[in-house]
């Protein structure tokens, strides 16, 4: 540097053009974070594939028993139920809540508020950045598995069309609803309880433990007013073929209004978070 | 109140914490009936920096240092009392301000860990929407004055200390800031590094007139950058003025640290050559006035087989020590 003086630049005003290639760095970023870890990613699938292949094997043994179907699904639509469950898994995968709490004891949202973004905006993209090396690492996972369940899927053309944005629309509703959650770590550090519940009710009403149709109908009712099935149930179901065009509509209509809702949530309760957190500190 | 610089009148920031006793029934207790206590971790400062001035603020730990620095870049919200940055009101958090402040906390890192930090300066201007060539060019200029070509490139985990600190300044400066808030930024640094540091920090404010409020327990840190001090103990200002004023005023004594060759086991007696405050073999450290630093500097050599010799002014600790020790002499 020149001992001359220089004013410092004004910075310009920040334009949707901005935010998008502030997307696609943070994304980026996320990208070259997981090629840096090969093995634990690697390890990580395995985690992932143990809990549909145990539902798999289990649910693919009761149709078997049952003379080959439960629940309006034969035995190879649930491995084909499945091994789509696996994909949607890698792609709706988003920040847990206790990165939220580690983030806020390391101090880690204290820099973050420093900076004229907000920070869901940086997650938004780090975390679409994300899906890329997990859909990579997914891929032969996903073959190895189709060809040892043989699974039925009967999607027309339309189905397969409308799936990646019904899995893009699954992922904002869960991305958001996990913010919701960690904003609960602004309160309190004990939120582990909290966590649990949450994971319970998403495990019983996402589809992730049996496909909702399974599930009586009580369950299925509940399900209704509850955001899990979006982020599930319903991509599944659209690949598989099984959604009808009326209930595509809805249902992407239904993945719509919990991001909006999730969405005008958060910014809500962000005031009061970002005010207990600066009243309290870090 | 200046648009360009700090202004502060009266703050105060009072925290309310959770107050306990020892032992399972104040466990019990505390279940029913929670306790807490007021506070105040800033107590009604009041002061003016001016736009291109570097101000050091002392203080010990838990005097309010920290506390000050974070309502001043919005990441507290005050109690009480007036407060502007750059004509702004800091708690409301605006994005014309976030644009120009900084804040460095030694003790906290901003970068990612996980990748080179030169991956995390993209993201850096990508979140301040600073033009490529300009960002470019501030980078790359920042990185040779740190020396740190080559280690931009490795995982920030892999780097030391120093190096973090250092990848964490040029972060931190990429979006041009007019007002650094920096917060112990050499500490764990060695000294080398805190010297290129310095320069650093100290070239930045030349070139930009940038304002610059630092907080450091290292005296050197304060005494290359600072022309005045601000210095905070139990929330409140003792004193605010030049360096020099406080150095000359409180530090009026010297530290001699003797070593000498082995003397067959004759140990001399040190205290009569001033105040003993550490005794080892062969190596003795002690305390005179400065005005008899000289004459005792003399004995010692004339005395005994001295190795070794240094006089040193007593650390700023020590100094602000001081300071605490007499609030009323400061009032005078």
């Amino acid at each position: 540097m020149s001992a001359a003086t220089q004013p410092v630049q004004e910075l310009p005003a920040a334009t949707l053009s901005d935010r998008i290639k502030m997307y696609m760095v943070a994304g980026r970023q996320a990208i070259i974070e997981q090629l840096q870890y090969r093995l634990a990613n690697m390890m990580f699938m395995v985690h992932i594939l143990i809990e549909p292949v145990i539902y798999l094997v289990v649910w693919t043994t009761v149709s078997e028993a049952q003379g080959g179907s439960v629940g309006g699904y034969t035995t190879a639509q649930f491995a084909g139920y499945y091994i789509i469950w696996t994909l949607v898994r890698q792609f709706n995968l988003s920040m847990g809540p206790h990165s939220f709490h580690w983030r806020i004891k390391e101090g880690r949202l204290a820099a973050e508020l420093l900076r004229p973004v907000h920070p869901l905006q940086v997650d938004i993209g780090y975390y679409l950045g994300y899906k890329i090396p997990q859909v990579i690492y997914w891929l032969p996972m996903g073959i190895l598995l189709w060809l040892l369940f043989r699974p039925e899927v009967n999607p027309e053309l339309w189905q397969i069309l409308v799936f990646p944005v019904a899995l893009m629309l699954a992922f904002f509703v869960r991305f958001l609803f996990m913010w919701v959650l960690g904003l609960v770590c602004f309160w309190t550090e004990r939120v582990d309880a909290i966590f649990e519940l949450y994971f319970v009710l998403e495990l019983l009403f996402s589809g992730r433990l049996v496909p909702l149709s399974v599930m009586p109908a009580w369950a299925q009712t509940v399900a209704n007013f509850m955001p899990f099935q979006w982020t599930f149930y319903f991509p599944i179901e659209v690949l598989l073929g099984r959604v009808d065009p009326q209930a595509l509509g809805w249902g992407l209509l239904a993945q719509l209004a919990w991001i909006t809702g999730g969405y005008l949530f958060i910014m809500l309760v962000w005031k009061q978070a970002i005010k207990h957190f600066t009243a309290v500190g870090s | 109140m200046s648009t360009n610089g700090i202004h502060v009148k009266d703050l105060t920031k009072v925290y309310r914490v959770p107050e306990r006793e020892a032992g399972l029934k104040a466990a019990v207790v505390s279940l029913l009936q929670r306790k807490h206590k007021e506070v105040r971790a800033v107590d009604g400062i009041t002061f003016d920096i001016e736009p291109g001035e570097i101000v050091g603020f002392l203080g010990p730990n838990g005097a309010g240092k920290t506390t000050t620095l974070k309502m001043l870049s919005g990441l507290l919200y005050p109690t009480s009392g007036e407060l502007s940055v750059l004509g702004h009101l800091p708690e409301k958090r605006q994005r014309e301000l976030l644009q120009r402040i900084t804040l460095v906390m030694g003790q906290r890192s901003q970068l990612n860990w996980d990748i080179p930090a030169i991956d995390s300066y993209d993201l850096y201007r990508a979140i301040y929407g600073i033009p490529q060539e300009q960002f470019t060019k501030i980078r790359d200029e920042m990185i040779a004055l740190m020396q740190l070509q080559g280690l931009v490139n490795k995982p920030v985990r892999n780097l030391s200390l120093g190096e973090r600190m250092k990848a964490e300044m040029v972060g931190a400066l990429l979006h041009q800031p007019q007002v650094l808030f920096l917060d112990e930024p050499t500490i764990g640094v060695d000294v080398t590094m805190q010297r290129r540091m310095r320069t650093f920090i100290q070239e930045y404010n030349h070139k930009h007139k940038a304002t610059v409020l630092l907080t450091s327990h290292y005296m050197a840190d304060v005494q290359a950058l600072c022309k005045r001090v601000i210095v905070i103990h139990h929330g409140t200002i003792l004193y605010d003025g030049d360096l020099a004023g406080l150095v000359g005023r409180f530090s009026a004594m010297k530290t001699l640290v003797v070593s000498t060759s082995d003397m067959n086991g004759k140990a001399p007696d040190m205290a009569q050559y001033g105040n003993v405050l550490k005794a080892e073999p062969n190596r003795t450290t002690l305390r005179v006035s400065k005005a008899e630093a000289p004459q005792v500097t003399a004995r010692l050599l004339a005395d005994l087989p001295v190795t070794d010799l240094t006089v040193e002014d007593p650390p700023i600790e020590e100094i602000i020590e001081t300071v605490f020790a007499t609030p009323d002499e400061i009032a005078q």
